[in-house]
């Protein structure tokens, strides 16, 4: 498969008896995802030997059942990333959606018909961002910076500061039932995964977006459709967005208008930090579900080390500034290496 | 009426832009399996004048028959949709693409399709991928390496492929020489006769003569918009072509 992509090392045909030692090292090095892992690696490693209970099963557990909620809406990002937009609205669509579900019940929607309607308010803000950022020309980063303040308003407009109240009558076995320590959410995040990883890697459609991405003025040159393929990617990122707001809300059992305050900034460095470039065109979703678990564990291990909370934010930032230096750097030495 | 000696035959050519008159009655026609080198100063209108072969302009008067069929295109891909691959130096290429996927860019193999989108045929798209290159006597190791670690030169080689594999009838390279070492430019210049010996036309503009006059059977000089020179190579040389783009 093209290079960007994990499944480089999968390539059939290419010998383990052609392969020596040092271009098998070269290519495992080559790997966006590479740095990330490390440091993912080191991370447990501290965190463990500081609070040996951070492995515990019922702390597993609990990173697990965090760690979709960001993750879907990184994988998001990354799409959108790689087609070479950009959403910052994400967090406050993460709380319209939900909001808009407990509200279309309240007015005595059925259940199931009030989550799909959410995640179609989703699909259509995400539609919205799309088009005023493809049909005026601008940066998505402007058009997604208003967003992301209208929707949160509008949130607070909507719930008056009074979230509505949550609707008891609905199961929510399927999108957070547990099993063991288990959560369902982390099934429907390997479903996302593994789809959009298909989507991307083994579709033509996700051919379009890396060369969309990549380089817009070629991609157009040879027939793509370059704003049909960012429309549907906004779209898909804002839906996702939505999804990953109505599960946090039926695990946390409430609508808050304050969710997924500053989310945004979480999912875009669990992108970055997977090896997902800002200028779009390169990218990997494997990277991204290793950045988001490094988020969450960062998180949540300070929390076990008894560290006070805003470390959280020091270390996000440190972990985002040292994967992309490590990223280019091991890729520019690794290019290096005769092989 | 029309000739049928020619593939494409754009006559009367004119077009302005908010006032510059960039083509003023431009006749241009390329023949089956024939390389017309398109030379001209800065500004003289070359690029215009493909643009317009390529569907990225209307013409603002003027006829364009294509196989002996008038044709008025509306997009460059109705153009490419015939047959008619523009090759230009940034534009061709995704560098942080692989090669094969880059060969198949908006036109990829699939094995079915779901809807709108298309699984892809990786094992076929590998190998055709490799075939392609071959026929133009690209012989690189791998189709997954990516486009930006290839020289100036293979690029060319890579695009030129692309357009043989897709089965075009008009290949057009603006200025594929460009900025390419001496023998990065040869290799360009055969893979342009590659093209001919397969029986498809090209267009070649470039403003190094002693790259366009070996492999061109036909010479066109274009000088502020309009059509100034027209020689088959026998008829002129290097020297003759020079002297008149300076004079006028
Ligand atoms: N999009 C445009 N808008 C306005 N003027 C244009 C445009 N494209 C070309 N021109 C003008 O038309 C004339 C012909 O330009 P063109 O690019 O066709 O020249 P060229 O022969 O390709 O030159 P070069 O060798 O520098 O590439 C020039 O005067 C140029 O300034
Ligand atoms: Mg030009």
């Amino acid at each position: 498969m093209a290079s960007p992509s994990p499944t480089g090392l999968l390539r059939r045909g290419e010998g383990m008896h052609s392969a020596s030692f040092l271009s098998s090292w070269k290519r495992i090095l080559l790997l966006r995802e590479t740095s990330s892992l490390v440091m993912l690696f080191l991370v447990i490693i501290v965190f463990f030997s500081i609070a040996p209970l951070f492995l515990s099963k019922e702390n597993v557990g609990v990173i697990l059942e965090i760690i979709p909620e960001l993750g879907i809406v990184a994988l998001g990002i990354t799409m959108l990333m790689i087609a070479g937009e950009f959403d910052l609205s994400v967090g406050s669509v993460f709380a319209f959606c939900p909001i808009m579900m407990a509200l279309f019940m309240t007015w005595g929607m059925h259940p199931v018909l009030a989550v799909v309607a959410a995640l179609f308010v989703g699909i259509a803000l995400g539609a919205l961002n799309g088009l005023v950022t493809l049909v005026f020309g601008i940066p998505s980063f402007i058009t997604t910076l208003g967003s992301m303040l209208i929707w949160r308003g509008g949130v607070l407009l909507i719930t008056g500061g009074w979230p509505p109240p949550f609707p008891t009558q609905m199961s929510t076995t399927i999108l957070v039932g547990k099993i063991g320590i288990l959560r369902a959410s982390l099934f429907w995040f390997v479903v996302v995964t593994f789809l959009l990883w298909f989507i991307l890697e083994r579709t033509d459609f996700g051919n379009w977006m890396f060369a969309t991405g990549g380089n817009q003025v070629a991609a157009r040159a040879m027939g793509i459709d370059v704003r049909k393929v960012k429309l549907a990617n906004f779209m898909l990122c804002a839906f996702l967005a939505g999804f990953a707001g109505i599960i946090q809300s039926f695990r946390l059992q409430t609508t808050l208008p304050s969710m997924g305050n500053g989310l945004e900034m979480e999912a875009i460095a669990a992108t970055v930090i997977g090896g997902t470039s800002l200028g779009g065109g390169v990218g990997t979703l494997i990277g991204t579900v290793v950045g988001s678990f490094l988020i969450r564990i960062i998180d949540n291990g300070l929390i076990m080390a008894r560290a006070p909370s805003y470390w959280f934010r020091v270390f996000i930032g440190i972990a985002t500034i040292l994967a992309v230096i490590l990223n280019t750097f091991v890729r520019e030495r690794a290019k290096k290496l005769r092989c | 009426m029309h000739d049928h000696r020619y593939l494409v035959e754009m006559r009367n050519i004119h077009k302005w832009f908010s006032g510059v008159c960039a083509l003023r009655g431009v006749d241009f026609a390329v023949g089956y399996a024939e390389i017309v080198g398109l030379v001209g100063d800065n500004g003289a209108g070359k690029s215009t004048l493909i643009k317009i072969l390529s569907g990225f302009y209307p013409p603002d008067e003027g006829k364009i028959f294509f196989e002996g069929q008038e044709r008025h295109f509306s997009s460059p891909h109705e153009a490419r949709d015939l047959g008619i691959e523009t090759i230009y130096q940034e534009a061709a290429m995704v560098p942080k693409m692989s090669i094969m996927r880059n060969i198949f860019m908006g036109r990829e193999l699939s094995r079915m399709r779901l809807g709108s989108l298309g699984y892809l045929d990786i094992p076929r798209m590998e190998e055709e991928a490799m075939k392609a290159l071959q026929g133009v006597g690209l012989h690189l190791r791998s189709p997954h390496a990516l486009v930006e670690e290839l020289s100036g030169g293979q690029r060319q080689g890579v695009a030129i492929a692309r357009a043989m594999y897709f089965k075009s009838k008009l290949v057009i390279l603006d200025e594929p020489t460009n900025n390419l070492s001496v023998k990065e430019s040869e290799k360009v210049l055969e893979f342009i006769l590659e093209l001919k010996r397969q029986g498809i036309s090209s267009i070649f503009i470039s403003h190094n003569l002693y790259h366009v006059y070996p492999v061109a059977d036909r010479i066109v000089v274009l000088s502020h918009g309009e059509k100034i020179g027209d020689f088959r190579r026998e008829e002129t040389s290097v020297e003759k072509i020079t002297k008149l783009m300076v004079l006028p």
